[in-house]
């Protein structure tokens, strides 16, 4: 999920609130493909290709009707809730008690319960890094780097910067969706509201990830951005260990969040002011 | 020699039907044929960069026509100018994609209006090319093909942007004062590299400067946009023994002209 909220953020320089609703579309859709008894795998693909589909429609909206990104976002965002629903058959959650799932299949090679988790987790994340990797070195990959990093001079190039930021917001979320059919799976059921805070989870992996290592090619970034999020965890578990109620539980995330993007700030001056400023303030 | 560019009446107005109506380009008239470099001079805000900006695309015609090599291109969107010209723009970051290599924007440049596709976007056999074309730049760049661009001066990238701008042939390539925020020594290297690359290729070219000796010195024409019409056209002889003096003199003249009939109105 990092990935896929990094590629809008800092591949295409947007923030775009869609996370919080293809999240939980994905959730949806592969829960949904699972209790009919489709392959785990395939019904994983499909959550990716639901989040394909918000992205066009929140990419159509920026570029083609030109509402400003954050809107488009948003507007996507909510109408998705009622689809997601839809998905859902109108049920806050479905349970996947005694289905198949990804990690259930990994159980079947004689992995436990959690390690079944973690390898079918890396393997799944490794790959989606791999392919995105090679896609960033493609001709169209190029393009749509060189759209978010100065749009006037791709446009210059005969670059279509309109499709590529709309093939980024796609990827993006269908990054995002794939994320929430393997939290369903994990968790055992989807859930409508899972996509709250999605956004803020996903930056707040990119923000660790760039503090403690900065300047990498891409191909780092995106693995590190791995380790962004399992740290993002592991400091949000210290912070409830010291007895949060859980009412302040998304308070108390969005004061880590804070924190981490404001201690890099004293370290470092001139860090992390917005997207493309970073790579080059940190360079120049 | 045949025709490149052709500008017929072209009109460019900004917050037209407002107090602050800006009529900027009232009516220019230009024909370019093959080969021409005209150097472009006027005060700020003469309309230079709009002129520039109009035959790219950037900011859509209102009122006038362009035509490229026969074609009529007025209505046409910037991406699809892109595969016939070239730009060079004055802010060195304008002209390249910070955080991709050199070798990256030299390839997206390799493709400049060409359909992209899925294969690899730096291929073995461009890097060698590269290399002997940065080599020729004589600024030790083409063992960098691996830097970020953002890491490069304002020189050594506006260097590679004209690079960039000349690797594909252009049928015409636009240089707004794209020495302007280099230091002097810079700038006369930037300059004898765009000269060349422009006669190797024999290029049309527009070059808008400030600075007057270069806009004597380069190229075989010269224009002076003023009230937002081309003022001074010369070409050939008349351009070729042009000296400071005499081009600060007909410029005089133009703004000249204006006081007196400002005085006109006011009696
Ligand atoms: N996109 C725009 N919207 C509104 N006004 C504009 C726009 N672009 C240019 N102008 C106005 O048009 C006029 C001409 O600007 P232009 O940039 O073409 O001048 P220039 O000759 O390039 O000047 P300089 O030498 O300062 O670069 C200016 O008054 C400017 O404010
Ligand atoms: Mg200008």
């Amino acid at each position: 999920m990092a990935i896929g909220v990094y590629l809008t953020f800092r591949i295409l320089d947007l923030a775009d609130m869609t996370a919080e609703g293809s999240f939980p579309l994905g959730g949806a859709i592969a829960t949904m493909c699972l209790v009919k008894g489709v392959n785990p795998f395939i019904a994983t693909l499909a959550a990716f290709g639901g989040g394909l589909i918000a992205g066009l429609v929140t990419g159509f909206l920026n570029t083609k009707l030109r509402i400003p990104s954050l809107l488009a976002g948003i507007i996507t965002m909510t109408g998705l809730y009622s689809i997601t629903s839809r998905v859902m058959q109108n049920a806050a959650n479905v349970s996947l008690l005694g289905k198949e799932t990804i990690f259930s299949i990994a159980q079947k090679w004689g992995l436990s319960r959690n390690n079944a988790v973690i390898v079918m987790g890396l393997i799944i994340a490794l790959l989606v890094i791999a392919l995105l990797v090679i896609f960033f070195r493609t001709e169209i990959g190029l393009a749509m780097r060189a759209t978010g990093d100065n749009p006037q001079m791709s446009a210059a190039n005969g670059i279509k910067t309109e499709q590529m930021k709309i093939l980024g917001y796609m990827i993006s979320n269908g990054c995002i969706a794939l994320s929430g059919a393997l939290l369903a799976q994990n968790n055992g059921f989807a859930d409508l509201n899972s996509g709250v805070g999605t956004l803020v989870i996903g930056l707040a992996s990119i923000i660790i990830a760039e503090v403690l290592v900065r300047n990498l090619p891409i191909w780092g970034r995106l693995l590190t951005l791995v380790l962004g999020a399992i740290i993002y965890r592991l400091i949000l578990a210290l912070v409830f260990q010291m007895n949060v109620e859980p009412a302040d539980a998304k308070l108390a995330s969005a004061l880590v969040l804070v924190v981490c993007l404001v201690l890099p700030n004293f370290h470092l001056p001139r860090n992390l002011k917005g997207g493309k400023n970073h790579a080059r303030s940190t360079k120049d | 020699m045949p025709e490149v560019l052709k500008i017929k009446n072209l009109h460019q107005t900004f917050e037209s039907g407002t107090v602050n109506e800006n009529r900027v380009l009232r009516g220019v008239n230009l024909d370019l044929e093959a080969g021409d470099f005209v150097t472009i001079i006027g005060s700020n805000g003469a309309g230079k960069s709009t002129l520039l900006n109009s035959i790219a695309g950037t900011i859509p015609v209102q009122e006038g026509q362009i035509v490229l090599n026969g074609t009529d291109i007025t209505k046409l969107p910037v991406t699809k100018r892109a595969k016939n010209i070239s730009r060079v723009f004055q802010d060195p970051k304008m002209g390249t994609a910070v955080r991709l290599t050199v070798e990256e924007n030299l390839a997206l440049a390799m493709k400049r209006g060409q359909r992209r596709g899925f294969r690899p976007g730096v291929k073995k056999q461009d890097r060698k090319f590269f290399k002997k074309q940065l080599a020729q730049l004589g600024l030790n760049l083409e063992n960098r093909l691996d830097t970020e661009i953002g890491l490069l001066s304002g020189g050594q990238r506006q260097a590679i942007t004209l690079l960039m701008a000349t690797l594909q042939r252009p049928d015409l390539i636009l240089l707004d004062e794209h020495t302007a925020a280099l230091d002097p020594k810079t700038s006369i290297t930037v300059m004898e590299l765009t000269e060349k690359l422009i006669n190797d290729q024999k290029l049309t070219a527009f070059m808008v400067t400030h600075n007057m000796e270069d806009a004597i010195r380069y190229g075989n024409r010269l224009i002076m946009l003023h009230q937002g019409k081309v003022a001074v056209n010369l070409a050939g002889e008349e351009k070729q023994s042009l000296t400071v003096p005499k081009l600060m003199e007909l410029f005089q003249k133009q703004v000249g002209a204006e006081v007196e009939d400002d005085a006109m109105l006011l009696v």
